[in-house]
């Protein structure tokens, strides 16, 4: 590992309450060189038809990264500070197991290019001390880079939680949901 | 000769508007540019701070700049892609002419020059000068606008000068001169921060100020409640504390009652407002009779609501409204803003911290391109082209006689109805679009097709340039050195990241040229931007809008100044009205008495629903420049019909079913999209687009009586399922024009 300055202490959040659904997310991450003009964030709508709530979907760099435990061919990584990389273009066998096991549903295989893309928290821009390129433009700061004890200072209404359990998977992440106080655990049944 | 030369599908096919994507691996250099060059965004009045990549004298990419205080690195869709238009292969760049048949020809600057002198002395000769008209926009910086105004007066010695403005926050700044003797959002917005109260009527802010957003979450994480007050749900909407579903054209019976309850209540500031305001009895004597259950009839809005919304705002220690285009598009614009004011001076919460009001500005510089002579009616500082001390001073500024300075001119809708008139035959247009922008556009078609010559300077050919007889290329945003002026009154500086590419010019170049060769060459010598800036500060100085104690250097050091500055040692005035020193023949803070009355057009049997138009989070304005980004036009690529699905089941519609809508004024076909985000009366188009999607074919031409402003935001429509469904190929064809 590269000598970098990397701050252990921070941490990412989304805020899906903050969201506005204007994608400056998307349209900024996509212009990573190593992207190839691909977003590797996503905003949806939950349901147009009655509401512009939108959901925003990043690699949340679990702690146990599923992805990689199911990749046959060894491509994805994970480093000494808990960011999750993106599939070893060398050894990325275009299987789509890890598309299929993540349990938030991430990674995305690139069809043309017969790899497995996803975020990697930018790390060419955080492991020089930068923010990431979504958290940095995020109008409304539903994406936020900083430490915890920022977060619950800014936003005391509210908690990041970085547990979820996926039936009888749980699952610990390196990227922070924002709930309503009082949240320990997001369950999905 | 102002109709189209050729086809529209042949001119679309030359010079779009075609969809620019950068390459895969992203341009060249985008990785090691030769400079990072501060500057800011090139579309709304947020104007945030970023810095541009450039690689070989092309912008290459760009970088958040992390550093302004404003934006901090934060940026909409628009702002990540603005680089995009830059090296664009739709810019136009040569001097083009109109060619009978085939379209367009390049031509030189000489011929593009000469021919539009004799032009202008011809048509000035043969029916006057004000027969040649001048439209602008305020897109361009305050240098250009103030240049502009100069131009107008000076050069082409017409008082028909207008601008773009007008339709945008001009009822904002008719309300506020009549309130506060002033034209400007009266905080910065770091004053939105703490506030307790924020009621944001007709601003929608998440699409149209992504950026502002941030502040509105701020105050609502120190436990701000947010009242919303719109049509529609929009994306701000979704979370806020109270939504009140106003119907278009109810504004100010709103805020009507909302002060009648404040009264009742006694929720006001006494002291405040029998020391610093006038104008109390007659106001509150015009809403005596706006009850709740008279409120709820006229404004649709439950009167329980209202009742809330008043309780929130009557008994808040702090607060801040902010309104846009939503109240101010109507021919009442100037009395909702009133009706906004005087519930803010009822409460007595302005002029000190996190105690705000002000009008959102739409455009990057709606602010500075509205206070330095760009109006009709105005001259720099924000004077009055009809007071004779304004024009005696501005005249010596400028060097000429003051029997020789024009009068009041013609308001911008006013000017395509002089055209109809026969009393305008010439017109030069500069960062105007008309065409996609002004209401009732058919009727704008025609007036360009009489023109007996129009010139417009432009850096893309967008629909209203297909018109003209000669097209001169000019520059980009990041083309040409300047200073801009915020929404929230703070003057900063825009940087040339990139010289104009090829045959182009700067603007500021071609207008001086022009100027030149009509022969006042002498009164248009500023060798650079900072020379115009020099003298447009002498001629602010001593206006409302006084900007004579700034300067680049302190722009530059400070990251923007905040107008009113009358001197070099004074730091900028961030919020107005601490002194509690109205800007008013009084000093006092006015009240106007505003008694609510219907739009200019009103639902009946023929045409039962309300109509409202607005904006989309990935388009700016009249779309010349965003219409042809790729991944903007991808992310909303054709104006929806917005309805609600109880009126879509009347009328037995489906999600994507093409639907003809019909005004008096025209007809065109949207896919609609059924939401229960809107109200169940009113249907919603975004305007952004040209040709058979212009929703502006529909929208109606009566003005403010004081603005001038038009009624954008509503008018009356009929629904007709056209049994077809939406397709690609439809899509494809949004960008056409009528022949």
């Amino acid at each position: 590992m590269p000598e970098t300055n990397y701050n252990h202490e921070m941490a990412f959040f989304v805020d899906m309450q903050r969201c506005i659904g204007c994608h400056a997310c998307e349209m900024a991450c996509a212009e990573c060189e190593t992207n190839g003009q691909e977003s590797m964030i996503h905003v949806n709508y939950v349901n147009r038809a009655v509401s512009t709530q939108t959901t925003v979907q990043v690699c949340m760099h679990c702690e146990d990264p599923t992805c990689a435990n199911v990749c046959p061919a060894d491509a994805i990584h994970q480093d000494d500070f808990g960011v999750v990389h993106t599939a070893n273009t060398s050894r990325c066998i275009g299987c789509s197991n890890c598309v299929l096991a993540c349990p938030f549903g991430v990674p995305k295989k690139e069809e043309k290019a017969e790899l497995m893309m996803k975020c990697n928290m930018c790390y060419d821009r955080t492991s020089v001390g930068k923010k990431p390129m979504c958290a940095t433009v995020c109008p409304s700061q539903a994406l936020f880079y900083g430490t915890v004890k920022e977060i619950e200072e800014m936003r005391p209404d509210s908690v990041p939680v970085n547990s979820f359990k996926f039936g009888n998977q749980e699952v610990k992440t390196k990227v922070n949901v924002m709930m309503p106080k009082g949240t320990h655990t997001l369950i999905v049944e | 000769m102002a109709k189209l030369p050729a086809s529209v599908e042949k001119i679309i096919d030359k010079y779009g508007p075609h969809k620019a994507y950068p390459p895969q691996s992203g341009f060249e250099g985008s990785h090691e540019p030769d400079k990072l060059v501060k500057t800011h965004c090139c579309y709304c009045g947020m104007q945030c701070g970023i810095q541009l990549k450039v690689k070989d004298n092309k912008i290459a990419g760009f970088e958040p700049w992390m550093e302004f205080p404003f934006n901090e690195g934060r940026l909409c869709p628009k702002g990540v892609q603005r680089y995009m238009q830059n090296n664009h292969p739709d810019r136009l760049m040569d001097p083009i002419q109109r060619v009978e048949g085939a379209g367009f020809e390049p031509i030189s600057w000489e011929q593009a020059m000469s021919k539009t002198i004799s032009e202008i002395k011809r048509i000035q000769a043969k029916y006057g000068n004000d027969a040649f008209a001048m439209l602008s926009g305020v897109s361009l910086t305050n240098e250009k606008s103030y240049m502009i105004g100069k131009f107008a007066r000076v050069a082409l010695k017409t008082a028909n000068l207008d601008y773009n403005g007008r339709l945008c926050m001009v009822s904002a700044g008719g309300g506020n001169k009549k309130a506060f003797g002033l034209d400007r959002a009266s905080n910065s917005w770091a004053d939105l921060k703490h506030a307790e109260v924020i009621l944001v009527a007709g601003a929608n802010i998440s699409e149209t100020f992504p950026t502002l957003t941030h502040y509105i979450w701020q105050a609502r994480d120190k436990g701000a409640k947010l009242i919303v007050v719109d049509p529609r749900v929009i994306p701000l909407a979704r979370t806020a504390d109270l939504h009140l579903p106003v119907k278009p054209g109810g504004d100010s019976a709103l805020f009507g009652a909302i002060l009648k309850i404040m009264v009742d209540n006694d929720w006001i500031d006494h002291d405040f407002i029998n020391n610093h305001t006038s104008g109390f009895e007659e106001a509150i004597e015009a809403v005596k009779d706006y009850d709740l259950d008279w409120a709820e009839k006229t404004t649709g809005i439950p009167k329980e609501q209202i009742l809330e919304a008043a309780t929130l705002w009557g008994k808040a220690k702090s607060s801040f409204l902010l309104h846009a285009r939503g109240i101010e598009h109507h021919s009442k614009g100037v009395e909702n803003v009133l009706s906004c004011i005087n519930i803010v001076l009822a409460s007595g919460r302005i002029g000190k911290p996190y105690c705000g009001y002000g009008t959102i500005t739409g455009q990057g510089n709606g602010q500075g391109g509205r206070e330095h002579g760009h109006k009709c009616d105005q001259l720099p500082g924000n004077r009055d082209i009809t007071n004779p001390e304004h024009r005696k001073y501005i005249s010596e500024v400028w060097g000429i006689d003051e029997k020789d300075m024009p009068g009041k001119g013609l308001t911008a809708y006013e000017q395509i109805e002089a055209i109809h008139r026969g009393e305008i035959k010439g017109m030069i247009s500069i960062c105007f679009n008309p065409l996609v922008s002004l209401p009732n556009n058919n009727f704008v078609r025609e007036a360009l097709e009489k023109l007996e010559f129009y010139i417009c300077i432009d850096t893309f050919l967008s629909e209203t340039a297909r018109h003209a007889d000669i097209v001169m290329a000019g520059s980009l945003h990041e083309e040409e050195d300047g200073t801009v002026t915020t929404a929230e009154g703070r003057v900063v500086r825009i940087n040339e990241a990139v010289s104009p590419p090829g045959n182009t010019r700067r603007d500021g170049q071609i207008l001086m040229e022009i100027a030149d060769r009509l022969g006042v060459g002498d009164k248009f010598n500023y060798p650079t931007s900072e020379d115009i800036f020099n003298e447009l500060r002498v001629a602010s100085k001593g206006g409302t809008a006084d900007y004579f104690g700034i300067t680049y250097k302190k722009v530059v050091d400070n990251m923007g100044v905040f107008w009113p500055c009358p001197s070099e040692d004074h730091p900028g005035t961030p919020r107005l009205w601490e002194d509690r020193k109205f800007k008013t023949s009084d000093g006092k803070a006015h009240f106007n008495p505003v008694s609510y009355r219907p739009p200019a057009e009103r639902t009946d049997k023929e045409y039962p629903i309300l109509l409202t138009t607005g904006r989309v989070v990935s388009q700016y304005l009249s779309g010349t420049s965003t219409r042809r980004i790729g991944k903007l036009v991808d992310q909303y690529p054709e104006p929806l019909l917005e309805i609600h699905p109880k009126l879509a089941f009347q009328y037995g519609i489906e999600d994507r079913d093409m639907i003809k809508v019909i005004t008096r004024r025209g007809e065109a076909e949207f896919p609609a999209q059924i939401v229960e985000t809107i109200r169940e009366d009113t249907v919603f188009i975004p305007y952004h687009w040209g040709g058979k999607q212009s929703a502006n074919q529909l929208t109606i031409g009566t003005l403010d009586p004081v603005s001038k402003i038009p009624e954008f935001k509503v008018c009356a429509c009929q629904l007709i399922v056209t049994g077809k469904k939406s397709t690609q190929e439809l899509t494809d064809t949004a960008y056409q024009s009528y022949t």
